[in-house]
Order: C-alpha cells, then structure tokens, then sequence
C-alpha cells in the first residue's frame, strides 16, 4: 500500500480524517 | 486584559504564523520545485541560499511558538497536558503542537543538516534523509490541520461541533 504522506493531498484528507477522528474522541472521552 | 498574556498571545500567533507558514511552504512550493529544478539542474539555488536561510526560521519559529504557547497557559499548563476537564480541547491542540515541535528538532532539522550537507554524509544516507525529512515534514503538515482547529477552539466550535 501506498504511504499516504507520499501525496500533499492524501496527506490533507488525512489530516481532516485525523480532526474528524480527534473530535469524536474528545466529545466520547474528554468532554 | 492583563500584559503577561496579552504579549504571549500575540508573540505566539506571530511565532506560529512563521512556523507554520515555513512548514507549508516546504510542503507546497519548494519539495515541488526542487524537483522540477532537479531535472534542469538549477537546484543549487534553492538548496545553497534558500534552504538553509527557510530552516533557520523555521525551528527557531517552532521554539518561540511553543514557549509563547506555554507562558501562554501559565498556571493552566498542566490542566492542559493532562487533558483535564475544561482544558481537554487546548491539551489536545497543545499536545499536537508539542509532537510537531518535536519531528523539528529531533527528526526534520538532523536529516536536513545531511541533505544540505552542513553534515557529512554519504550519497545513501543523504538519500535515508530525504526520505526520513519528507515523511516528518508531510506529518507535521497533516497535525497540523487537527493542531489549528483545537488551537483555534473557541464559540464557533461550541456552535458548529457541541464541543
């Protein structure tokens, strides 16, 4: 499989999944 | 509005506007045009008097940001590394700075000392970091974006994500 940090812009969407995936976490567990 | 913080917060942001700005012009204008200088044999240029001079700003930016960022929270700079109620949105953009701050000092800045050659280095390990230094330059771009939006929590947050 291809490195994602290979692509500017596969790196964004992953940055933006990351956020995503961050948000949920701290709305479940931190919040 | 009290000076101590007021100062943080703008040195922070200017720190942070330099660091970051320098981390997507890597990312988006100078990895490309190295490349295409590469094929036309220009690349000397950027990597005699452009680089060096981006990088020099670059990690000392990142420094400037993360202690303005840490006078920043003051007595609160525990609450927030811990994740503690009421802090757990800023611990998580400040935890996010933190890692980036790292990748700088301890991966991105060694690896690029090969690269430019202000290190020796052989032709196979100048190659190893590029590579290391793309990869930890491209993670930084991408905490980036989470590092932004947990930094710039506030009530448009609250509003648009119940957070």
């Amino acid at each position: 499989m291809k490195n994602p940090l290979d692509s500017i812009w596969a790196t964004i969407i992953s940055g933006l999944v990351l956020t995503a995936a961050l948000v949920v976490a701290a709305k479940n567990f931190l919040l | 509005m009290e000076l101590i913080p007021a100062l943080a917060r703008w040195l922070h942001f200017l720190a942070g506007i330099m660091w970051v700005g320098l981390l997507y012009y890597f990312n988006f204008v100078q990895i490309p045009a190295l490349k295409a200088a590469a094929a036309d044999g220009t690349a000397a240029g950027i990597t005699k008097h452009v680089a060096p001079r981006a990088l020099l700003y670059f990690r000392w930016s990142a420094v400037v940001t993360w202690l303005a960022g840490a006078a920043l929270l003051g007595g609160q700079f525990v609450s927030a590394f811990t994740l503690s109620k009421g802090h757990a949105l800023i611990g998580i953009g400040a935890w996010l700075g933190t890692i980036m701050l790292f990748n700088v000092w301890v991966i991105i800045w060694p690896n690029q000392q090969k690269i430019l050659g202000l290190r020796p280095a052989t032709d196979e390990a100048k190659n190893r970091a590029r590579r290391t230094a793309l990869l930890a330059s491209r993670a930084n771009l991408m905490l980036s974006i989470p590092m932004l939006f947990f930094m710039a929590g506030g009530l448009t947050h609250r509003a648009a994500f119940g957070l």
